[in-house]
């Protein structure tokens, strides 16, 4: 019996811990109506992203539109491989050459926003760290062992690990080289870019945030009717 | 049971929740009808083409693509062109004057920007089969009189080297001119009216 | 002189000579006498209508678009969500609508257990109503492999295999049912013939035999008294009233606020918290990479934490299959004199008290990873879903029941 109630206070108590904390370092900020701030996203994704990994089932059009670029400034800014504004947003890498240097191709992102979540990839993108043991040079402590290389390295710099006393466990990260962005810049510069993930995994959110209550208040209507009908009609039932 | 009933109020109450509920009903068919109109995937295959005309022939024909559909670029000859304009007494339509069927730059006697060049959707106004091309003194032509122009295999609608349909065949107006314009002398852009940017 | 006074009254008789329209409509709607005393758990079932005509006519749209193609499924939702008009809407209609599905169906089944509705003469009513839950779960399980996420894939996987755990045949089985050694391609193929065809056509054909059944042998109500033991001298019950339009109007109010919550989750939390539309399931299904943690869409996890609690493969299932089943049972196991829990003993009380906490504690369960005192917690309260039915027989012949009214009663 004793356990039985160590047990249900347990379950208790990971119910309340799993809606707490999920152990990630940092907390991604986005707006998805700040268009600035998403172009920004588009333009980090498109310069440092795009060379390995796609956003295969978006079109280029679709974020010139939704994010208030003009159609002529997308194709020069964000399309640097020769496509048309309708194309969706291939990687100009290879799929067979992903998987030579990097074991798998890097997978696609167009929903990855959706699949990992912002604070997940602003913390992955914020704690990669010098690692010699990795073949890339580098560590995360996001998602450990990750066959990515640091691509945003010349934004932030290195930062390398500082261990506990056991000389194990990594108590934190400590910038080792400064790159051209200094710590808040480069947060920024992640916000950005996870903001225009966040949008990318989902384009029609702010449609869809707008729609709703309109839907709802005409619901609320309708069912305001529908009793007031059926309150008139009940009054023969007694 | 019906003791006392306000059947004024019951009837309004029944057609102000039922016109309600209708209008509702109509909202939630929009998605349902508009979802069914060509995707972004279909506009974006669909999206203006570009037509080299660079090595095309007098007398020739080249066929391009544009929203899925054969586009025909004919280079006519000189004679050909002085043929169409003695042909008005054979034609439904040899003024072009149904305006859905041509943009109005192409409103001339030649239905072309340039005399020179035709370009026409080679979809039959009938029932919409694509037409073949008999250039004067094809093989198997319409005799000694036919001075080129389109056979419609399905039904048998003629056109002369405008797109312009003949009388007495089933197809009722011209060959459609889709919107195009040039981007040089040697290459069309079609999907894209003449004067519009893109 | 013209009989028909009105072209209305003409046309109508016109089709009553070649098809039993004014008859069927009198039979089923306007001259089905319904117990007045209905309360909120009678909802559901009208409700359960409206989803399914949800689900049919999204999913028609739906299909208009999606490729049941492993190469090319997943990009194809992503297309539906982003390519094709208003293409988003009807995936979180479709989407949203399979969990409401089920928290209708549950609430629906719910109201049985609460008043009885499965005893005599109700016992046919109630087994087509398993039998409607049985093909919802299996149209469920095939939709959900169609947007080839690594959560369908992985599902499908562990499902499928469970039927290896069947003596003799059981490899054979599994193999024959993803016609592959895998999930593939063709499991894909075959799961939306299924899922839009016909798992559909049979739901539908069943639901019209449930609501027959229903209308031969009349609604229970929260009492649970037979209203057609008490009728007038026309011979209509006295505590009856015509569906229409008195259940009518009423079920069109509850159409309204179901899909005010129904909206609600549409346009404000459509992956419903990770539960409706599962984190895992926007990583394209991956044959070599297993995610770290697999559940099943929460609809599905009670039994799943069943499976889970028994540390025996084909113990673990049969466990599983039979949860689902003994609902079949209730007419025959329920040997209380009185239908309703208004007039049911205090165990009976407790005993359905225990039965949904255990139904609750085993659903959360199932969509944790297992620890040791997870499994204890999913083994006692498996024993609790069990006994709640096989010791029915039991506590409600020992109970004491309060007095039946013979006449409904409004609260």
């Amino acid at each position: 019996m004793k356990r039985l109630l160590a047990c249900l206070l347990l379950l208790a108590s990971s119910a309340a811990l799993a809606s707490e904390g999920h152990g990630l370092m940092y907390h991604a900020e986005y707006d998805l109506h700040d268009k600035a701030s998403l172009q920004r996203g588009a333009r980090l994704f498109v310069n440092y992203c795009m060379g390995c990994h796609g956003a295969s089932m978006m079109r280029y059009s679709h974020v010139a539109r939704d994010l208030g670029i003009p159609e002529k400034v997308a194709v020069k800014n964000l399309n640097f491989t020769g496509q048309k504004v309708g194309d969706p947003m291939i990687t100009a890498m290879r799929p067979e050459d992903g998987k030579a240097w990097f074991g798998a191709p890097p997978p696609d992102l167009t929903v990855v926003a959706r699949a990992r979540g912002a604070d997940w990839l602003a913390s992955y993108l914020r704690t990669f760290y010098l690692d010699p043991k990795r073949p890339t040079g580098v560590n995360n402590l996001t998602f450990p062992d990750v066959a990515m290389p640091h691509v945003l390295w010349e934004l932030q710099g290195w930062q390398r690990a500082v261990y506990a006393e056991d000389g194990k466990t990594i108590e934190g990260l400590e910038l080792a080289r400064p790159g051209k962005l200094d710590e808040a810049e480069y947060a920024a510069a992640v916000n950005d870019l996870v903001g225009f993930l966040v949008y990318l995994g989902e384009p029609v959110r702010l449609e869809r945030l707008a729609l709703g209550w309109k839907v709802i208040l005409f619901l609320l209507l309708f069912s305001w009717l529908a009793w007031l009908l059926k309150k008139e009609y009940w009054r023969d039932v007694h | 049971m019906s003791d006392g009933v306000d059947s004024n109020r019951r009837r309004f109450l029944t057609a102000t929740t039922a016109v309600v509920g209708g209008v509702g009903a109509a909202f939630v068919a929009v998605p349902f009808i508009k979802s069914m109109m060509p995707s972004e995937r279909a506009k974006a295959v669909g999206a203006p083409v570009e037509v080299d005309i660079s090595k095309l022939q007098p007398g020739q024909r080249l066929i391009a693509q544009w929203r899925g559909k054969p586009v025909w670029v004919v280079r006519r000859s000189e004679e050909t062109l002085k043929a169409l304009k003695e042909m008005a007494d054979e034609l439904r339509d040899p003024a072009s004057e149904v305006e859905e069927q041509q943009p109005e730059y192409a409103r001339n006697p030649y239905r072309s920007i340039k005399p020179e060049y035709l370009v026409v959707i080679g979809i039959c106004t009938h029932l919409g089969c694509s037409p073949n091309y008999l250039p004067p003194g094809a093989p198997n032509d319409l005799g000694p009189d036919w001075k080129g122009g389109f056979l419609c295999p399905c039904h048998g609608s003629k056109f002369d080297l405008a797109g312009r349909v003949f009388k007495g065949v089933p197809a009722p107006t011209n060959l459609v001119v889709p919107p195009h314009k040039y981007l040089s002398d040697t290459l069309i852009l079609v999907g894209v009216d003449q004067g519009a940017s893109a | 002189m013209n009989k028909c006074q009105q072209y209305m009254d003409c046309l109508v008789a016109w089709i009553d000579a070649r098809f039993p329209m004014t008859k069927m409509w009198k039979e089923h709607l306007s001259e089905y006498y319904a117990p007045k005393n209905f309360n909120l758990w009678y909802f559901f079932g009208s409700l359960a209508l409206l989803v399914l005509v949800n689900q049919i006519l999204t999913g028609i749209w739906l299909t208009m678009f999606y490729k049941p193609d492993a190469t090319l499924a997943f990009a194809s939702v992503e297309y539906i969500m982003r390519d094709v008009e208003w293409g988003w809407l009807l995936r979180y209609m479709h989407s949203t609508g399979a969990s409401a599905f089920f928290i209708v169906v549950y609430l629906h089944m719910f109201r049985g257990l609460l008043y009885g509705s499965y005893k005599e003469p109700r016992e046919l009513l109630w087994l087509t109503g398993v039998v409607i839950f049985l093909c919802l779960m299996g149209e469920a399980f095939f939709g959900y492999l169609l947007p080839w996420g690594q959560m369908s894939y992985w599902g499908a996987q562990v499902i499928i295999s469970l039927f290896g755990a069947i003596p003799v045949v059981g490899d054979e089985l599994t193999t024959w049912l993803r016609g592959d050694y895998v999930v593939s391609d063709a499991t894909l193929n075959r799961f939306f013939s299924f899922h839009v065809i016909a798992m559909p056509l049979v739901l539908c054909g069943l639901v019209l035999v449930h609501v027959l059944a229903l209308h031969t042998v009349g609604s229970n109500n929260p009492d649970g008294v037979e209203i057609k033991k008490n009728k007038d001298e026309k011979g209509r019950p006295l505590d009856g009233i015509p569906f229409h339009p008195y259940y009518t109007v009423k079920d069109i109010f509850g159409v309204g606020v179901f899909l005010i919550f129904f909206s609600l989750v549409v346009f404000y939390l459509p992956e419903g918290g990770g539960y409706f539309l599962e984190d895992n399931n926007f990583i394209p299904a991956d044959p070599l990479k297993t995610p770290p943690h697999i559940a099943p869409v929460w609809y599905f996890t009670p039994y799943y934490s069943i499976l889970r609690a028994i540390p025996d493969k084909l113990l673990g299932v049969i466990a599983m299959g039979v949860s689902v089943g003994i609902f079949a049972l209730l007419p025959w196991l329920d040997r209380s004199p009185v239908k309703s829990i208004r007039y049911k003993g205090i165990l009976s009380r407790i005993a359905l008290g225990l039965f949904v906490v255990s139904v609750l504690v085993l659903g959360y369960l199932g969509t944790k990873a297992p620890t040791p005192e997870t499994t204890l917690l999913a083994r006692i309260f498996s024993v609790i879903y069990f006994a709640f039915f096989l010791l029915m027989p039991v506590y409600t012949r020992m109970e004491k029941t309060r007095p039946v009214p013979t006449r409904v009663t409004m609260k």
